[in-house]
């Protein structure tokens, strides 16, 4: 790969066919980003991580669908497994809510959440549609995957990418990862997985995600929304507001109606009292 | 042929806005309600109204100090409660704007309302403390005075509802499958707001004929809210996550939401709720009053104004 330089859009290109659930790519993150973790939970089958959060800017995601009868061909879905990450959305939630200007989008097109600005109001972990942010109560900051950002300045690959011993997760420019997605489905389908799609390739999720995945199964089945679900959180301000515009007509139409002056009989009762301290 | 459409599928997770963002909710209904209300009876309202007026001007401010100190502690940095209005990023020195995100708008829609609130509380004070005081207060009587009470209102109803918009205006279950919390809020704030005014006015005799146009007022907003709730079901019914907003025991607090409606409904069918005579004084005619419709009816509306917003802050994120 040629030099890292500010001004070309980087991304991962994370091939789940050949993950093999190593979370070399979770120590390799918490290594480089000195995040200690969360305290260790057994939780179902291999994951021990469980989510995205403020510890964890990696997750390996074990999905399994064995089915009851075993002498059946799995057809590369039957047990998944999904380093997930943050995706760094060319139209992204997080950085659309943002009161504070905190989330910006690098010189090599990632986003970020720089901490000194953030002030942990939360409205990018409401906002993202993958429950990739989380709040850290230490910092009182949200925090997510940077991509590296330091590193990349330094001309270095991300930790994640650099420890991945199957090269599932690849990074580079856009251009050249999405030659490399493009080639590695058409050959999976010549192969006979129909099943195989990419995921935030193209712009219909999100304008398109600077971290993209090859999925062996429907993107709901790693819990990811597919494109018509892939909303921003703005799709709902004309609607939201205009509801409550239309409120406020009829709750000042219903306000004069019962409180507006009416003559005689309001006024008889208040004789006087309309005076008082005038 | 049209299909129905499909349900909507969440993966985002929940920001933990507990209890201090409820407490907003609340209070951010009630000043801008209260605020609305007593515009409307200062200029529209017969002069006897003015005394409920006043009343109404002190409940927005009251109902408004507390707003921006629950806003700051909810944060993760309180102290950096300022980067809403500044962007701090280095080399960068300009106000922070986003007319696309209901939080920064409504930063700067709290600031500005709370100079309004203040100001229309502190004219009101003036003339209630009269002597020399009242004539600072007497400048808010002209023509100038009037319309920045009648842009107050304006602003008091946009606090009171936009905290619905900014609910919605995210990725999580329920809230951002329905367009209606806006308008349930404001809806909601004005019923709570009526409910609250009437408490007040019930200390005042010289109000009493306001104190029940106010309830008239009451009925109104709860037929109001009672319409926004029904389109609120109906839309998250349709995204498919009409079992989260229910589910658990959140059930119980829309059931109490639906309580609370009924008097004041019941009242706009005619039913008025047992008075006591308005001369009668003591501890006991106090527990009498305390039992009586009259004040148990508005506490209740409240108290459906806060279990409204229980259910729609926190089914949400269970």
């Amino acid at each position: 790969m040629a030099e890292i330089s500010g001004g070309t859009r980087y991304g991962f290109f994370t091939d789940t066919s050949i993950c093999i659930g190593c979370k070399a790519c979770e120590v390799a993150c918490k290594a480089w980003n000195q995040l200690p973790g969360n305290p260790p939970t057994f939780l179902d089958g291999f994951d021990n991580t469980g989510q995205l959060d403020a510890q964890n800017w990696r997750h390996v995601r074990f999905i399994e669908q064995v089915p009851d009868q075993t002498m059946i061909s799995g057809d590369g879905h039957v047990w998944l497994m999904m380093s997930d990450v943050c995706k760094h959305c060319q139209q992204a939630s997080c950085l659309e809510v943002c009161p504070t200007g905190a989330i910006i989008r690098t010189e090599f097109d990632s986003v970020y959440i720089q901490q000194p600005v953030c002030n942990g109001c939360r409205d990018c972990i409401a906002a993202c549609p993958y429950d990739v942010i989380g709040f850290s109560e230490e910092t009182g900051t949200a925090h997510k995957c940077t991509l590296c950002y330091d590193r990349l300045q330094a001309g270095m690959v991300p930790a994640c990418a650099k420890a991945c011993p199957t090269q599932s997760i690849q990074f580079g420019p856009l251009d050249q990862l999405h030659q490399m997605a493009d080639a590695r489905l058409a050959a999976l389908h010549q192969q006979g997985y129909t099943r195989a799609q990419l995921y935030g390739r193209d712009p219909d999720v999100y304008g398109g995600l600077n971290a993209f995945f090859l999925l062996m199964d429907r993107p709901e089945t790693y819990r990811l929304p597919n494109a018509q679900n892939a909303g921003l959180p703005s799709r709902n301000n004309l609607g939201g507001y205009l509801t409550a515009l239309v409120t406020a007509a009829f709750g000042v139409l219903a306000g004069l109606v019962a409180l507006r002056r009416r003559g005689g009989a309001g006024r008889a009762g208040g004789t006087g009292a309309g005076q008082e301290g005038r | 042929m049209v299909g129905l459409p499909l349900a909507v599928e969440h993966f985002a997770g929940p920001p933990h806005w507990e209890w201090y963002i409820w407490g907003y909710f609340f209070l951010a209904g009630l000043t801008g309600g209260c605020y609305a209300l007593a515009a409307i009876l200062r200029l529209w309202g017969e002069p006897s109204d003015e005394v409920a007026a006043r009343l109404g001007f002190y409940a927005a401010f009251g109902s408004l100090i507390l707003c921006p100190i629950l806003l700051s502690i909810d944060l993760g940095q309180p102290l950096r409660f300022w980067h809403m209005m500044t962007n701090t990023t280095p080399g960068v020195t300009a106000a922070n704007f986003k007319s696309w995100s209901p939080m920064s708008v409504g930063v700067w829609a709290l600031l500005v309302y709370g100079f309004f609130a203040t100001v229309t509380f502190l004219a009101a004070l003036g003339k209630d403390l009269g002597g020399g005081w009242a004539r600072a207060g007497e400048a808010m009587d002209g023509v100038p005075g009037r319309v920045f009470v009648l842009v107050g209102g304006l602003l008091g109803l946009f606090i009171a509802s936009y905290t619905g918009v900014l609910l919605s205006v995210s990725n999580q279950p329920v809230w951002s499958d329905t367009w209606s919390l806006g308008g349930l809020f404001l809806a909601s704030g004005l019923s709570g707001s009526a409910a609250l005014m009437t408490l007040l006015v019930r200390r005042r005799p010289e109000a009493a004929p306001t104190g029940e146009r106010l309830r008239q007022a009451e009925g109104y907003f709860a037929l109001l809210e009672l319409a926004l709730i029904v389109l609120f079901f109906v839309t998250v019914g349709v995204a498919g996550t009409l079992g989260q907003a229910l589910g658990g025991a959140w059930w119980l607090l829309w059931l109490l939401v639906l309580v609370s409606l009924a008097p004041p409904l019941a009242g706009l069918a005619g039913w008025r709720p047992v008075s006591m005579g308005a001369g009668a004084e003591g501890g006991g005619v106090m527990v009498s009053r305390l039992l009586a419709g009259v004040t148990w009816v508005p506490l209740l509306v409240l108290l459906g104004v806060l279990a409204l917003r229980a259910a729609v802050i926190f089914g949400a994120q269970s």
